[in-house]
């Protein structure tokens, strides 16, 4: 702890609390409009009394396709989460370990780069019309291999990271030992990248839980996910403001979650490489 | 290790490399093959298949032309400068302050990283209430001292600042995490000394932290600005380009143009543009730095 006087310290503490307030307020107001009827909402009450009614509809109405949202969602994000921790993991792992010739390396790296750095409607325009003759679009592998083409890019970058950092000792004394490549990959690169594995599990699954650009336009109805159907509210003629607001608040629970449970994680993927 | 067999070694290392080389191979350069191919043609569906008419370079000549895409360019270079160097300072400010605090460290942390975790269209869809006319919590807020509501999305003048304000917002918390994580990882000797020479705190910040602190300042802005660029999901949301073309970003005219309306030879040529644009920005960026750490 820094010693600092007592003033700088009370300024520092208004500030922080300020900010803080600044960030939690829009979450808590959405939170709030989506306990508000649609006239309560409109009249902009401060004071109201909670009504479930947004929510109900949002959840149970017969209309509603809130919960198939989200089954997409999770689907598409576990799919992609896995596809992209076996792909990182082991071109990570040929990348600094195996000896790669330094070509293929630096197109690999090279492609990483720009492809993270490319806007994904390009890419999704690029595969349109693929997906279109192959009937790919409106499926879950076809979306499912877009958030992989996007986000894979970020997770070689960091499982290869990662990689770098496991002792290479370790990796010739099980060689001498008569340890095969799968073996020595499974039983001793794995579990000592594993909170590296973690981290970036953990953020490859919110980007593609997040990912919106790409799921506009590859799905329809039945595969939309989740930033598909809250972009599908502010659009019609008649905003239903007070289940937009509820779906709103709904969908902040998984962001939560990952905020409580997973942090340390998060922290860890989203600044390796960049501060490095 | 001389008893390894080299050729196990190399089917070893295919497999390993198999998966990214399918996904990079198939999803990146077919695809983008694909783009300069549909750019160069007129293409309309027919019964579930493209037909494809050869126009050669016009929609190439077209781009030069083109006011909206030149009006996406600029908003998207202005949105980024802005944007990300708000970001960066406000973002500085806060990780020094809360790199200050010991047992508050991992509150404050917590709530900042919040934003950062949630949807970008649905920060679209709260801001579009926050700012709604009507009944927004802005022209709430406003109304109390007496101020008429104002429309903040719809006025010309007023729809970009808004949305850049909206992105500070989104994205300050991340330049905060990296910046914080920069601000731990510094040597405390080097502080430590400072202070025992008597360096006030903002001598200390001037001379110390900041000079210290500029690699990491400057991949925090260069991470962030590359990622602004692709800005989509919130003008999508909030304004979707307009009032006019008064928010209208690279992403959001090449949706326009490509899905919206169909025109997917000229979409294309769009899209190669910007990816070729994007490379350059690339290799002008590498070389200046390669150069740059050539000379010292």
């Amino acid at each position: 702890m820094i010693p600092t006087s007592r003033n700088a310290s009370l300024v520092f503490h208004l500030f922080l609390i300020g900010v803080a307030l600044f960030v939690l307020v829009p979450f808590v107001w959405i939170v709030a409009a989506g306990f508000k009827t649609q006239i309560s909402l409109l009249q902009g009450e401060v004071f109201f009394t909670p009504t479930l009614a947004s929510f109900r509809e949002v959840l149970f109405s017969k209309t509603t396709e809130f919960l198939a949202n989200t089954t997409n969602s999770f689907i598409v994000a576990t799919a992609s989460t896995l596809v992209i921790l076996v792909a990182a993991t082991l071109g990570g792992y040929a990348i600094e370990r195996m000896n790669v010739p330094r070509w293929l390396v630096h197109t690999l790296l090279g492609w990483a780069v720009v492809f993270h750095m490319v806007p994904p409607i390009t890419l999704v325009a690029a595969w349109f019309p693929i997906y279109r003759e192959l009937g790919l679009d409106n499926t879950y592998i076809g979306l499912t291999l877009g958030h992989v083409a996007v986000h894979l890019p970020m997770a070689l970058w960091l499982m290869t990271n990662f990689v770098r950092d496991v002792p290479i000792e370790l990796e010739e004394a099980a060689r001498i030992d008569g340890c095969s490549t799968p073996f020595l990959i499974w039983r001793i690169v794995v579990p000592l990248v594993a909170p590296g594995l973690a981290a970036t599990a953990i953020l490859m699954f919110i980007f593609s839980w997040n990912e919106f650009a790409v799921a506009l336009n590859l799905t329809a109805k039945q595969t939309a996910t989740i930033p598909v159907a809250i972009a599908k509210f502010a659009q019609g003629y008649e905003i239903k403001y007070g289940e937009m607001a509820a779906t709103a608040a709904l969908a902040l629970v998984p962001a939560l979650a990952f905020l409580l449970f997973g942090q340390r994680y998060i922290v860890k993927g989203l600044t390796t490489g960049a501060v490095k | 290790m001389a008893s390894r067999d080299i050729k196990t070694d190399r089917t070893w290392r295919a497999i390993a490399l198999s998966p990214t080389i399918a996904i990079f191979v198939l999803m990146s350069v077919l695809p983008v093959l694909n783009l300069l191919a549909m750019s160069v043609n007129e293409i309309s569906w027919v019964a579930g298949h493209s037909v494809w008419k050869y126009v050669g370079d016009a929609h190439y000549g077209r781009l030069a032309a083109d006011a909206l895409l030149h009006k996406g360019a600029v908003n998207t270079m202005v949105f980024a400068v802005g944007g990300v160097t708000v970001q960066v300072v406000l973002g500085f400010l806060l990780a020094w302050v809360v790199s200050r605090m010991t047992r508050s460290r991992l509150i404050y942390r917590t709530i900042f990283i919040l934003p950062i975790l949630v949807p970008g269209i649905l920060i679209g869809a709260i801001w579009k209430l926050m700012l709604n006319y009507d009944f927004g919590l802005l022209n709430g807020a406003l109304e109390v001292f007496g101020v008429n509501p104002i429309d903040w999305l719809g006025t010309p003048s007023l729809a970009l600042p808004a949305v850049i304000v909206v992105d500070i917002w989104h994205w300050t918390p991340f330049c905060f995490l990296l910046l914080l994580a920069g601000f731990e990882s510094l040597p405390q000797d080097v502080q430590e000394a400072a202070r025992v020479d008597g360096a006030g705190t903002w001598n200390e910040l001037r001379f110390v932290l900041i000079p210290m602190m500029m690699p990491v300042i400057v991949v925090t802005f260069l991470f962030r600005f590359v990622t602004s660029l692709k800005v989509f999901d919130e003008i999508y949301l909030l304004t979707a380009g307009g009032p006019g073309s008064a928010t209208e970003v690279i992403s959001y005219t090449i949706y326009r143009t490509f899905f919206a309306q169909d025109r997917m030879g000229y979409g294309s040529a769009m899209s190669v543009a910007v990816l070729f644009g994007i490379a350059l920005l690339i290799v002008v960026a590498l070389s200046a730095a390669h150069r740059q750490r050539g000379s010292t």
